[in-house]
């Protein structure tokens, strides 16, 4: 992925998606992509085109989420599903070690190995690369590589459709993130639905060009490539939510004591929706257990939220006790101190945390609000 | 057990070492010692391991001994969770999981050529005492050494033979005080924090550190600013929930800060502000 340059695009046919498909698997990678499950786009194994979601659109709005039918054959016809490529990446629960007891109040230590998997994402949203390439820096670029994530992430490969549907949460275009895609993937496809369904493809990197090799590719005409560019266009302008990121941090991080805060508590449930659903969200506590017979010991580290009041438990109790503290925590975390920590904001602006927020609270009106209240002269 | 064949560690592995000596310093605080007999850790002052009791759990716990001698390694744990209830009750010969040293150290070096003055509060000597043992060491870098102690009650104070010991020796300036007294206590009464103005230092030329809860801490620079101490020559040490030492789980964050990475050793601008938001 460094510094390549975007191929010249090709033409490909929708039926060509199920030839990339079987080419991966033949591979030996796992494919993951969208597919529709329990009322929702979910990321799931590929094992042919009809996994796909064809014909499916997501209608989402704060709390709200409703799978409908469009009047196309689109295949990635929605915007995001309550999934990402987190969870694939940095599983919810990982094994990090075993302890053997010897029986005389001793025991040794077998740390778990992290087999690394081939897995071909395909279908990754922009906001989605945003994503993983923020997870990229927290979990590869510190003092210590996470072994799990290492394991997990080294054998990758990224198949983009730029996003043609965004939803009534979406504001990737305020985050730089989307809707098109210009860097992080191999291969990036664009969704073409005016006149015969069809793809247009770009290989990034070297991998990506490989697997368009094996396609069978068509010249595009001028009017594939205004097509695209039309794509993009639409849906940014379709953009569902708006984030004004101009001196966020220091907006919020000089508001730490804000009313709204107090406001927002008034709201929020703290059910660790937001950052459950959210796919740069790292924070992870670990859980150690024995078996019946006390002879094997278990440290499992699974995903945690900052909404939880163990969460920041020390000592005899709670450092942030109120709702208040943990949604400031979250938010300001997403939106500013995570600059400070990893050189880029927390937020890809993919919308997931409006959408599955139980009661609707918008980090951008959220956000909006303070702004506002800070500054009477704004409109 | 046998360390020659360990498997290969990540950094949240820790590897298992036997307990030596289980030294009860008070009611609910116990100093647990290991010997390690190859690969000693090898650490600085001020700096945390992640200590491990066999299928309960892990907790970061300073690490209390003289980094000189890393062959005898020292924790001091004050029994508040489940891991630490359960380390208070170890008995000699039980094996504990530890890894480290994690965190940002004091800077002692620094402190060479100037007075170091060490406030410390209940269990908050447990990560200034590899301190004292460097200075103890190391003694002509410095100017005065002092040592500031308080605890609630005269049976809550930590190492007090070491206090006699140090005191007794006159190398250092040791100055202990309890909240409230008992009888037979015929030593100081009151907070820690009131020595400050006291004691014999030259406050433009020392550098100090500082541990005990984050309110003694607030007043303690409180009133080291009032005396004329520079606030970026006070260091304090911050303690959090953590779950990796490394800065990946998120859980110590203050503000901008993982304290397990960035800390636990602050200078005081770093943190001051940060302390007087409630709740962060």
């Amino acid at each position: 992925m460094d510094g390549a340059q975007l191929a010249d695009p090709v033409v490909i046919a929708v039926d060509e998606l199920g030839t990339l498909i079987g080419t991966l698997r033949g591979d030996g990678y796992r494919v993951i992509g969208p597919t529709v499950r329990d009322g929702s786009i979910l990321h799931g194994e590929l094992h042919e085109l009809s996994d796909l979601p064809r014909g499916w659109t997501d209608e989402q709005a704060p709390g709200t989420y409703r799978l409908q039918r469009r009047d196309d054959e689109a295949l990635f016809g929605y915007a995001v599903g309550p999934s990402s490529p987190k969870r694939e990446l940095f599983p919810p629960r990982q094994r990090l070690w075993t302890a053997t007891s010897d029986g005389d109040a001793s025991f040794h230590v077998t740390q778990e190995r992290h087999e690394s998997a081939r897995i071909a994402f395909l279908g990754v949203r922009g906001c989605e690369l945003a994503a993983i390439a923020v997870q990229d820096r927290v979990f590869l670029q510190g003092a210590y590589q996470d072994e799990v994530y290492v394991a997990h992430r080294s054998d990758v490969l990224l198949i983009a459709v730029e996003c043609g549907s965004p939803a009534g949460t979406c504001f990737c275009a305020s985050m730089g993130t989307g809707p098109g895609v210009t860097e992080g993937a191999d291969l990036v496809l664009t969704e073409l639905l005016d006149g015969e369904h069809r793809f247009l493809a770009r290989a990034v990197t070297e991998a990506g060009a490989e697997l368009l090799a094996a396609l069978e590719r068509g010249e595009p005409t001028h009017h594939d490539i205004t097509a695209r560019e039309q794509v993009i266009a639409t849906a940014t302008a379709g953009m569902g939510r708006e984030l004004d990121t101009d001196g966020l941090h220091d907006l919020l991080l000089g508001n730490l004591e804000h009313p709204r805060w107090d406001d927002i508590a008034d709201r929020c449930l703290a059910c660790t929706n937001c950052t459950l659903v959210c796919p740069t969200c790292f924070c992870t506590t670990v859980e150690d257990t024995t078996d019946l017979t006390g002879a094997n010991a278990f440290r499992d580290r699974r995903w945690d939220s900052c909404f939880g009041l163990e969460f920041s438990h020390a000592g005899p109790a709670s450092v942030r006790s109120s709702t208040k503290a943990r949604y400031r925590q979250w938010m300001t975390h997403k939106l500013a101190t995570w600059i400070d920590q990893f050189g880029t904001s927390g937020c890809v602006g993919c919308g997931r945390c409006i959408t599955w927020c139980p009661v609707g609270i918008d980090i951008t009106v959220e956000a909006d609000a303070i702004r506002r209240a800070s500054d009477p002269g704004a409109t | 057990m046998s360390l020659a064949d360990a498997p290969p560690r990540g950094p949240l592995t820790g590897r298992p070492y036997q307990v030596s000596t289980v030294r009860h310093q008070t009611h609910d605080i116990v100093t647990i010692d290991v010997r390690p007999e190859q690969e000693p850790i090898a650490f600085q002052p001020g700096q945390f391991d992640m200590v491990y009791v066999y299928g309960v759990g892990e907790a970061a716990i300073s690490i209390s001994s003289d980094p000189a001698t890393p062959g005898l390694l020292s924790h001091t744990i004050r029994a508040v969770g489940w891991v630490t209830k359960a380390l208070n009750d170890l008995q000699p010969g039980a094996t504990i999981g530890i890894r480290g040293p994690y965190g940002r150290p004091w800077p002692l070096d620094e402190a060479a050529g100037r007075d170091l003055v060490i406030v410390a509060g209940g269990i908050g000597m447990a990560p200034v005492r590899p301190a004292i043992a460097y200075a103890l060491r190391e003694r002509e870098r410095f100017g005065r050494v002092v040592l500031l102690v308080g605890a609630r009650s005269p049976r809550d104070l930590v190492f007090r033979d070491d206090l006699e010991r140090w005191d007794a020796d006159r190398s250092i300036d040791v100055h202990t005080t309890v909240d409230s007294a008992v009888r037979g206590w015929s030593g100081r009464v009151g907070v820690v924090t009131k020595l400050i103005p006291r004691v014999p230092f030259d406050p433009e030329n020392a550098v100090v550190l500082v541990c005990g809860p984050e309110v003694m801490m607030r007043f303690s620079a409180q009133s080291l600013l009032a005396r004329g101490v520079p606030a970026e020559r006070i260091f304090v040490t911050l303690e959090r929930n953590m779950k990796c030492g490394v800065g990946t789980c998120g859980h110590c964050q203050l503000g901008p800060l993982f304290l397990c990475r960035d800390g636990p050793v602050f200078a005081w601008p770093e943190v001051a502000d940060l302390m007087e938001i409630r709740e962060l």
